[in-house]
């Protein structure tokens, strides 16, 4: 029967104060050697644990009491006896005479104490006949705190070799067999608790039981501290004794704390072996333990022992420990324990596998075979969705990234991807982002089309969609991010062979090309500029390589990157696909293929006319396909021509005339390139500019027209600007009357102007210093600008 | 004393997964005072990145950045006037053309990207710098680029400008020092 707090509060603080009471009385007889008075008076003391009233925490505070007066009361002993009032044995059987028998028990043990220290007689005598009295009680919490005094003032006087109270031959049996008799009965009397009292009140005696554990595991700490225990005796005789008598009492609770305290409590060497006894132990225990923590504890311990000195190692080979684990683990989660939740299993292997990695990081076979478990495990299940669960898969997965810092080692785990296999689409893709974050941080190079294969099937989460329905929840933040890893991974595919780099692209290219709409904007960008940086490496090779079946040719690339570009058109992407077209333009330019060269801008009009709608896209886009234009030598005048008429057409219409203006003097330049084969037609450069004139002045007299004020002078000053740079570049076209008329031109606008453009003002400013500047030069620039007047 | 980081041209992760390890280490936060980026980044990480190392981060957006907000000049007052500018007119590597831009924007220092290609020299009494790539991403308009930034010291009218190129896995440092015209 269970008491009440409040009760208890009253009670406790009553035992106290009878303890005190009687103390007071006591101390007093023990001051006038009153050795009768005072085996009285610590009677009386002690029956107050007799109480059955108070839980296990209170009656410990009872108990301290008490321990501290009889503390006192053993010193009084040894010194009566040592001065010879009473001889030890003499005192030894007065105080059975004391007529309840906890008290008795308490007092002969404390003279027990004394005796041994008399060494009148052997320790092994004296505490055999201790433990056995102590039978004698079997109340469970009386009992367990009345043996701890007993285990508590034994310590330090087992018959232990080398002690002071070493016996015979056979001491330390003598000292092993009475710690573990004391165990044993402590034990019994802890299991006996949970069997005690109403069922409703189990929760409430487990925890209170719970309590009480450290007092029973005192008893293994004992034995551990015994110097004659060396690992023969330990396998023989320790372990075995200890392990039967928790595998047989049958207790959840006991079984779980004693098998977690024999491993926190002997050395690691001891347990590697032994490790076939103790494993056997585990699935014999009750199908309720969590055997897996303890396990994971062992394994633990074991990893660290091992990572603690390399001399270790061949320890851990010789007793074919990693079999062994293996096999128990089997054994209790296939048999013994059927129905442990898959997170427990999971949670073992992830134990297992870094105790592989700690102890047999070279053994690949045995890191796949713990994969290979856990692949047996979650087979014939749906995918899992236990939170818990994926979580632990996730760590048994970064398990070996971590420690290999090789995604190649990886790879090479068949049950690698089988364990990917078994998660939801959700868990997949995390451990893909992992996989891909190993390999930018250790900056692994991967460099086969096998290798980039494999890698791809692992991270295929990520790559396309695995369901036929459509994930709606995906969040835009976390996708972009895959996404953009993706693309970061992309460029970590690289091997100088041109070849295998080809394969590379060609792999990487049939995964991607399966990622939907959503997705290419993402990845076809680092391949085409992968696919580009490899037609340079030919270049740049060209003449060295020599035979009949290269693949790798630049034709070959650029035939893969039009249908790689193409792609972008269903997402659709045309803004992006532009750009990568005239990407693909130049580097066709500078292989001297002309017609794939042409081709590419075919394309890019084509977008420019169909697909890009919004005029300031159109501005961006026209600049670009300009200045792309202007840097290529490799057209005929035929082909040259068609473009730049379709260039300069289009600028033409842009919807707003300033904006038409600035790309029509841009084209200027596509008809003068200042090299030395470059093309430099000086009448068609002037056509151009003047249009640009015309254009400018049509806007101001439409800004005129709709807002009464002036147009964009700026306009003039930058097509004047133009007219200086083909001036100074030398076309006979332009000529300083030319450049007179316009700067002329320009001081009218600006005059008749209402309202000034202050930085229009300073553009003119500068150009006009600039001109200054120039003719001041002196020689023949100074010479070509003399005529002008400012 | 005024420490300016111009940087540009990254393309991640178009053209490069990241910046050199060796310049993540040494652009630490809180030393830089303004940043001018040249566009070409392209995604919202790295000006993220960007801006945590310096939150007076003026950016210039590239043909290739994603965030369409970002204007495509960007100009900031201190002592001294600077332009970021992505990509300058035709012809792209055009000196000269890059000057009317000068005598237009009428600035000291005008920094411009879009080339990848490393450029630092005085023109008609103002600076003109284009800080190449900072992850040496493949251009179609310069061969095997080095990874590349410069740090601009503006002290008054005297500039230092620092250029860190990495070549071989060692980051070379350079300098070009000049005192711009009062105005």
């Amino acid at each position: 029967m269970l008491p009440h707090g409040d009760d208890e509060e009253k009670w406790l603080a009553e035992g106290i104060a009878g303890i005190q009471h009687n103390a007071f009385y006591m101390h007093r007889a023990l001051d006038s050697n009153d050795l009768k008075d005072a085996l009285r008076y610590s009677v009386q003391m002690l029956s107050e644990l007799r109480t059955s009233l108070l839980s296990p925490h209170k009656y410990y505070e009872l108990y301290m009491r008490a321990f501290d007066e009889l503390r006192k009361m053993e010193m009084f002993f040894r010194e009566e006896t040592a001065r010879g009032t009473i001889s030890v044995i003499e005192l030894y059987e007065l105080v059975q005479h004391a007529g309840n028998i906890l008290p008795r028990l308490y007092l002969l043990c404390t003279v027990g104490s004394v005796y041994i220290k008399s060494k009148e007689a052997p320790a092994k005598d004296v505490l055999k006949d201790l433990v056995e009295m102590c039978r004698g009680i079997q109340h469970p919490v009386r009992g367990l705190f009345l043996r701890s005094y007993l285990c508590q003032i034994s310590r330090d006087k087992l018959p232990d070799i080398g002690s002071e109270y070493e016996g015979d031959a056979d001491t330390v049996n003598h000292a092993i067999e009475f710690v573990i008799q004391n165990f044993t009965e402590m034990n019994k009397l802890w299991v006996r608790m949970h069997h005690q009292g109403p069922t409703r009140e189990k929760d409430k005696r487990e925890k209170e039981r719970s309590q009480l554990r450290d007092l029973v595991g005192k008893n293994l700490h004992v034995l551990s501290q015994i110097e004659g225990v060396d690992l023969d005796i330990y396998k023989e005789t320790v372990l075995p004794r200890v392990l039967e008598q928790v595998v047989n009492c049958k207790d959840e609770l006991a079984q779980h704390y004693l098998m977690d305290c024999i491993i926190q409590v002997f050395p690691d060497e001891y347990h590697l072996q032994t490790l076939e006894t103790l494993l056997g132990a585990f699935p014999q225990l009750q199908p309720t333990v969590d055997i897996k923590t303890v396990l994971s504890q062992l394994m633990d311990r074991l990893s660290n022992y091992a990572a603690s000195s390399i001399e270790v190692l061949p320890e851990f080979l010789q007793v074919e420990a990693f079999s062994k684990l293996s096999n128990a683990i089997g054994k209790v989660v296939i048999e013994a324990q059927v129905d442990m939740p898959v997170v427990g299993a999971i949670t073992l292997y992830v134990s297992l596998l870094t105790f592989t990695l700690r102890v047999h990081p070279d053994r690949l076979d045995y890191v796949d075979q713990v994969l290979g478990a856990c692949v047996k495990k979650l087979s014939g299940r749906a995918k899992l969705e236990d939170s818990r669960a994926t979580k632990q898969i996730v760590a048994l997965l970064s398990a070996p990234l971590e420690k290999y810092n090789d995604i190649g080692t990886a790879l090479k785990l068949p049950n690698y991807p089988r364990v990917m296999d078994h998660l939801d689409n959700g868990t997949n893709k995390v451990m893909a982002v992992v996989i891909i974050q190993s390999i930018m941080k250790n900056t692994t190079c991967i460099s086969t089309a096998d290798k980039v294969e494999a890698l791809f099937e692992l991270i295929k989460g990520l790559i396309r969609d695995m369901d036929e329905t459509q994930d709606d929840e995906i969040d835009e933040e976390d996708f972009k991010e895959e996404q953009n890893s993706v693309a970061r991974l992309i460029h970590m595919l690289h091997n100088d062979d041109p070849e295998e780099m080809l394969k590379i692209l060609c792999t990487v290219r049939k995964h991607i090309i399966l990622g939907g709409p959503k997705r290419l904007p993402f990845t076809v960008p680092p391949l085409v500029f992968s696919a580009l940086k490899l037609v340079r490496h030919i270049q740049g090779q060209d003449g060295d390589v020599i035979g009949e079946e290269i693949s790798a040719t630049p034709k070959k690339i650029f035939q893969i990157l039009h249908q790689t570009i193409e792609a972008l058109l269903s997402v659709p992407s045309p803004e992006l696909a532009l750009r990568l077209y005239l990407q693909c333009a130049e580097a066709a330019n500078d292989c001297d293929l002309e017609p794939v060269a042409y081709e590419f801008f075919t394309q890019a009009f084509i977008l420019y006319e169909e697909e890009v709608a919004d005029s300031k896209a159109q501005v961006t886009a026209i600049h670009l396909i300009i200045g792309t234009l202007q840097r290529m030598n490799v057209f005929g005048v035929e082909n040259r021509d068609t473009l730049t008429h379709k260039a300069t057409g289009y600028s033409a219409k842009l919807l707003k005339k300033p904006d038409q203006c600035r790309a029509v003097y841009a084209c200027s330049h596509l008809f003068w390139v200042d090299e030395q084969d470059g093309i430099k037609d000086g009448e068609r450069v002037l056509l151009c500019l003047k249009r640009a004139l015309r254009i400018a002045n049509a806007a101001q007299q439409m800004a005129n027209v709709t807002r009464g004020s002036s147009g964009p002078v700026v306009l003039f000053i930058e097509i004047l600007n133009k007219y200086l740079y083909f001036f100074e570049k030398g076309n006979p076209q332009v000529t300083s009357s030319v450049l007179q008329g316009l700067i002329e031109l320009i001081k009218t606008e600006m005059q008749t102007d209402g309202s000034s453009d202050p930085s229009a003002d300073a553009f003119f400013a500068s150009t006009l210093r600039y001109i200054q500047f120039q003719k001041q030069k002196g020689g023949a620039m100074g010479e070509k600008y003399d005529p002008i007047k400012i | 004393m005024v420490l300016v980081l111009a940087i540009g041209d990254l393309h991640i992760p178009h053209r490069a997964p990241d910046l050199p390890a060796k310049f993540k280490q040494m652009l630490v936060p809180g030393k830089i005072q303004h940043i001018l980026c040249v566009g070409n980044l392209c995604i919202e990480d790295v000006h993220d990145y960007l801006k945590s190392l310096c939150p007076d981060l003026h950016f210039a957006r590239g043909e290739y950045d994603e965030d369409a907000r970002y204007p495509e000049r960007k100009t900031h007052d201190w002592s001294i006037q600077a332009w970021a500018l992505p990509w300058p007119s035709v012809p792209w590597s055009d000196l000269d053309s890059l000057a009317m831009f000068q005598r237009q924007l009428d600035v000291d220092i005008l920094v411009t990207g879009h080339t990848s290609q490393f450029k630092a020299y005085k023109h008609e009494g103002g600076v003109v710098i284009n800080p190449g790539s900072a992850t040496g991403a493949h251009s179609s308009i310069t061969y095997d680029a080095n990874p590349r930034f410069v740090l601009l010291d503006i002290d008054d009218l005297r500039v230092w400008v620092y250029i860190y190129e990495l070549i071989d896995g060692q980051v070379k440092v350079d300098k070009i020092a000049t005192t711009l015209p009062a105005h």
